[in-house]
């Protein structure tokens, strides 16, 4: 499973980062996370708000840094 | 906030045994006062504005732009500039959202020009260093010069010199799902801590500056380079204004001091508008998204609205102070 986090670098991005990675480490799910920090590929996900989650290439989140229990809900695993 | 400056002066006159009308005490008064009071404001005023700014997601600002068409969809993009981040960091996906879904480039500037330059913080900011006059006539004139730069981006047909991704872009529409209270009191929590660590040392360096315009450099040299009699103040202080960043936070009391020193109020609002709405860093993101020739012209618009709108007020502006 890939994970992106888009964002331009903030600490938003990195946050969020790191809950994205605590949830799939507590899922056990083997993800890799990317950081995509370019405007042109975050603009190419038809995103306005950073930071953004998308898992296996679907947006599943903008504008917010979603906590570890909120990451596993997109992930699927309770 | 006349309490909170009572209350320093007695601070500087018996805690530091100094002079708060003499020139160091002046200073160090200055300094504390102007940072007390601006670190509040800005808390109080973040706080609020992000309550507000939590019912507009970028999503909606351009669904509500999508719908007008010609100079309403303008004026409208410059009212909701308003109540946006100050970041200047969110304006190019921004920029890339509202370009792709189809939105006029002029209705964009608009948005554009106005987001850095005229917020509800500004105005409360203005009104309490200066007065109300002045900062409802800040606000007039600031919404006049975005509404009137992204129509005139509009009659010259720049769209070809926007980089040619941003039109490919997909446009992807948010669940925009409603907030909770508590959701909406925790943005505007967030905001406040993640603002207040981005300005913090502006805010200083920009009061730093001010006490040391206030209390250290004469009157005359301020005069004879800015003065209110002198025809090129508007012109210097934009062009000086111009490459700085800060936001309106920093340059108040820098603009503040200016103006206790004698330089026209016009010569001031230039100045805190050309460092507030023009800056290096915010050209160089914006050159990722357009081409030069788009970026030179949207400059010069703004830079001239400036200048024109710093000679209208020191022609006028004695009648507001």
């Amino acid at each position: 499973m890939i994970i992106k986090i888009l964002g331009s670098g903030c600490k938003k991005c990195i946050a969020l980062g790191e809950n994205a990675k605590a949830a799939a480490d507590v899922a056990g799910i083997q993800a890799d996370i990317v950081k995509v920090t370019d405007y042109a590929q975050i603009a190419a996900f038809g995103v306005m708000s950073t930071p953004a989650l998308v898992i296996d290439d679907k947006v599943v989140s903008s504008g917010k840094v979603l906590s570890v229990s909120q990451v596993a809900e997109k992930l699927g695993t309770p | 906030m006349q309490w909170l400056s009572d209350l320093v002066a007695w601070l500087v006159r018996d805690g530091f045994g100094l002079d708060p009308a003499g020139r160091l005490g002046g200073s160090i008064h200055f300094f504390i006062y102007d940072v007390i009071k601006i670190f509040i404001l800005l808390g109080v005023l973040i706080f609020t504005i992000s309550w507000v700014q939590s019912y507009f997601p970028p999503e909606r600002t351009r669904r509500i732009l999508g719908q007008r068409k010609g100079l309403g969809a303008n004026i409208m993009a410059a009212l909701l500039g308003t109540i946006t981040p100050f970041c200047s960091c969110s304006s190019i996906p921004l920029f890339i959202g509202f370009t792709s879904a189809g939105l006029p480039l002029g209705v964009t500037f608009s948005f554009l020009i106005s987001s850095p330059l005229v917020d509800l913080a500004s105005i409360i900011l203005l009104a309490s260093v200066f007065n109300w006059t002045i900062a409802l006539a800040y606000v007039a004139v600031g919404l006049v010069l975005a509404v009137l730069g992204g129509t005139l981006i509009s009659r010259m047909k720049m769209e070809r010199h926007v980089e040619a991704f941003v039109f490919n872009s997909p446009v992807m529409e948010s669940d925009d799902g409603h907030l909770t209270r508590r959701q909406r009191f925790d943005f505007a929590r967030d905001q406040v801590a993640e603002i207040f660590g981005k300005v913090w040392l502006y805010v200083l360096i920009g009061v730093g500056i001010g006490a040391a315009i206030h209390n250290w450099v004469p009157e005359t040299f301020i005069s004879a380079l800015l003065g209110q009699d002198k025809w090129w103040s508007v012109l210097v202080a934009t062009i000086v204004g111009i490459p700085m960043y800060a936001d309106i936070f920093g340059t108040l009391p820098i603009a503040e001091a200016l103006v206790a020193k004698g330089v026209g109020i016009g010569t001031a609002l230039s100045f805190m508008m050309a460092v507030t709405a023009l800056s290096l860093p915010s050209m160089i993101m914006l050159k990722r998204v357009v081409k030069l020739p788009l970026l030179l012209l949207f400059a010069a618009i703004v830079a001239t609205g400036i200048i024109l709108i710093g000679y209208l007020f020191n022609a006028f502006g004695t009648m507001f102070l």
